[in-house]
């Protein structure tokens, strides 16, 4: 790999999602020196695992396009994958930052042909699918993934699946001799765009999450819409695989719940009111959609779109919060119980399929992050001076939807680009 | 002036004040926002008249006689699902048995209320002599139906009843007296002083 130039007036932007491509394109748009730092195999992110935005319901791969081609057609950006920021000192304008490298095992060589994949027997589950299917020991995360190569997947390095991939390469573009790398670099700034990951639905044991095949959390949900993904488009039961067309949205799971998220994570209610649509779009009038919630959280202009699902016959409104959820043995099908707000009315209802719109919990580094950094009580880091110039973007700064997280992306930027202005200045 | 009508008159129309302020635990009301999980958990749900969620909102809707009259709160066996699976921490069980105890201040629980009744000749039984006469306790019991219920109830229970007599678990001579705890009346004592307390706190005349 070749040498990361950077100095004090470099910003260094943690996270490949729309939050961190979105903060590094406007900083480097702006003049400014720019490195991009991912730990997954490719940048994009979650909304790359979106099958359609809210409110407009357009598709997430075209602005991802747009932004792969502003980070290509750029030369102040240089996106770094599979790296991970291990260690920062120093202070706002001059901070001295430690980058972990894992090995790809695939050089510049890769035409992303796929024939390493074609030859790797191994399988492991799919992270981009959330486990819904298997991907080959050789693989490219996903259809637009940034850089175009593939990638080997650690677990077959040593095995005879290393030696076939490489044997199956026709631009010696395998080498397995790629070891991890360790660089240190100073920066002025630092955005920091870790982004969230799903709760875990197993704590929210009356949910059975863990134990119904057929309770699914929003993120798979979504997985399945994608033409290419595990179900080839089609909304199917894990169970049987059967078409489900009578769906149940749980809202607020694991949300403003002081035993798991104490936060509203404020994308869910939009998530399933979008994805009730899905089932609209798929099943017409057979579709049935229940929504389960506490009160819908639809603010301003999105909640044209909210009037909009409540006025389809098909879809109907629970106010009540699931209480537990069985399963019927004969059907599969998850029951659910509870006791609605409206009348009071005790019901045990049978669906097809369950949908947990999952609540936003931060992602946070395993040993904590690199340097002191002022947190608020849910984990989201806050806009604090002490932080000096450590700028959380998107969702590490709070559970926000595309569009904010874009709006606080771009405002970070900013932040970088004054810090680094003032170093600039101070050196003439 | 009973204690009741000295309530109705001191928080007309504001029962959610009323609830805050006499009842245990009761501030937590206002905290509700009626998701319904407490309802959907508790395994005597649909035995209640009035889950506990709808009683919250009941509260705070002024319905004061509907809600100390019912026998809904009495229904709680204190299994602690609703305070475990709470989304917002409410001591629904605590405040539950906060509501039973204010309205047997009041006077407005309901007499036949079986857990209601069970609860008075518990406490009966038990500072009578300190300790509770277990034989004592199971006769009142049986009999708190009527006589003929009572004596259907024993005949059904006679079995168990004779082995816990082989096995000494149980003597008949209780039933004459029984054993007790040993300074009587010093407990007679503390007992009168903690009502003494009590009714100062709240401010009830003595009774």
């Amino acid at each position: 790999m070749s040498e990361v130039i950077a100095t004090n007036q470099t910003i260094l932007v943690v996270g490949g999602g729309i939050s961190g491509m979105t903060a590094a394109l406007e900083a480097a748009e702006c003049g400014k020196q720019v490195i991009l730092v991912e730990k997954n195999p490719s940048i994009g992110g979650r909304v790359s695992q979106l099958y359609k935005y809210f409110p407009k319901l357009c598709h997430p791969k075209c602005g991802l396009e747009i932004n792969l081609r502003r980070i290509k057609a750029n030369r102040n950006l240089r996106v770094m994958t599979l790296t991970e920021v291990s260690g920062i000192s120093g202070e706002s304008g001059n901070y001295s930052v430690t980058l972990k490298t894992r090995p790809r095992y695939v050089n510049e060589n890769c035409t992303a042909c796929g024939a390493c994949a074609e030859a790797v027997e191994s399988e492991f589950d799919d992270e981009y699918n959330y486990g819904l299917s298997k991907r080959k020991g050789a693989y490219r995360p996903f259809n637009q993934s940034y850089p175009e190569r593939f990638v080997l997947d650690p677990a077959i390095i040593g095995t005879a699946d290393a030696d076939k991939a490489k044997a199956a390469c026709k631009y010696d573009a395998v080498d397995l001799e790629m070891g991890d790398s360790e660089s240190t670099i100073t920066v002025g700034a630092i955005i920091w765009a870790t982004g969230w990951k799903p709760y875990d639905a197993g704590k929210i044991q009356p949910y059975g999450y863990d134990r119904y095949q057929n309770v699914v959390t929003s993120v798979e949900f979504e997985r399945m819409l994608d033409p290419h993904g595990p179900t080839g488009g089609k909304i199917l039961r894990p169970s049987d695989g059967k078409e489900a067309k009578d769906v149940a949205f749980i809202q607020c799971a694991g949300s403003r719940d002081l035993n798991h998220l104490k936060h509203c994570s404020r994308i869910c209610c939009m998530a399933s009111l979008k994805q009730s649509t899905y089932l609209r779009e798929q099943y017409g009038d057979d579709a049935k959609g229940t929504i389960y919630y506490i009160d819908i959280r639809a603010i301003d202009r999105i909640d044209d779109f909210h009037q909009m699902v409540k006025d389809d016959p098909n879809i109907t409104f629970t106010k009540s919060k699931v209480a537990s959820i069985t399963e019927d043995k004969a059907t599969g099908n998850p029951v659910l119980h509870g006791v609605d707000t409206e009348g009071y009315h005790r019901y045990s209802n049978p669906h097809e399929l369950v949908v947990l719109a999952i609540g936003m919990e931060p992602s946070v580094p395993a040993n904590g992050f690199p340097m002191p950094v002022v947190l608020n009580e849910e984990g989201f880091v806050e806009q604090d001076e002490a932080n000096g110039a450590f700028f959380a973007a998107g969702c590490s700064s709070d559970a926000l939807d595309v569009n904010r997280a874009v709006q606080s992306a771009t405002a970070s930027a900013l932040r970088a680009i004054q810090v680094i202005n003032k170093v600039a200045g101070a050196e003439g | 002036m009973s204690y009741n009508q000295d309530m109705i008159e001191k928080y007309r129309g504001n029962f959610l004040k009323e609830v805050t302020d006499n009842v245990e635990e009761g501030d937590w009301v206002k905290m509700c926002m009626q998701c319904g999980v407490c309802s959907g958990s508790c395994p005597l749900g649909p035995h209640w008249e009035h889950p506990p969620q709808e009683i919250f909102m009941m509260i705070r809707a002024n319905k004061r006689e509907e809600v100390l009259e019912s026998t809904s709160m009495w229904m709680c066996t204190s299994c602690y699902n609703c305070i475990a699976r709470c989304p917002r921490g409410l001591p629904i069980t605590h405040i539950m048995h906060g509501l039973a105890t204010y309205s047997q201040r009041l006077g407005l629980a309901p007499q036949n209320q079986p857990t209601q009744k069970f609860a008075n000749l518990f406490w009966k039984n038990l500072v009578k002599k300190g300790r509770v006469n277990e034989l004592k306790l199971g006769l009142s019991l049986y009999f708190m139906n009527g006589f003929g219920e009572g004596i259907k109830t024993s005949l059904k229970m006679k079995d168990i009843g004779l082995n816990m007599l082989k096995t000494k678990r149980m003597s008949p001579m209780e039933y004459f007296g029984g054993h007790g705890c040993k300074d009587i009346k010093g407990l007679h004592a503390i007992l009168k002083k903690a009502e003494e307390l009590e009714n100062a706190r709240i401010g009830k005349s003595g009774s």
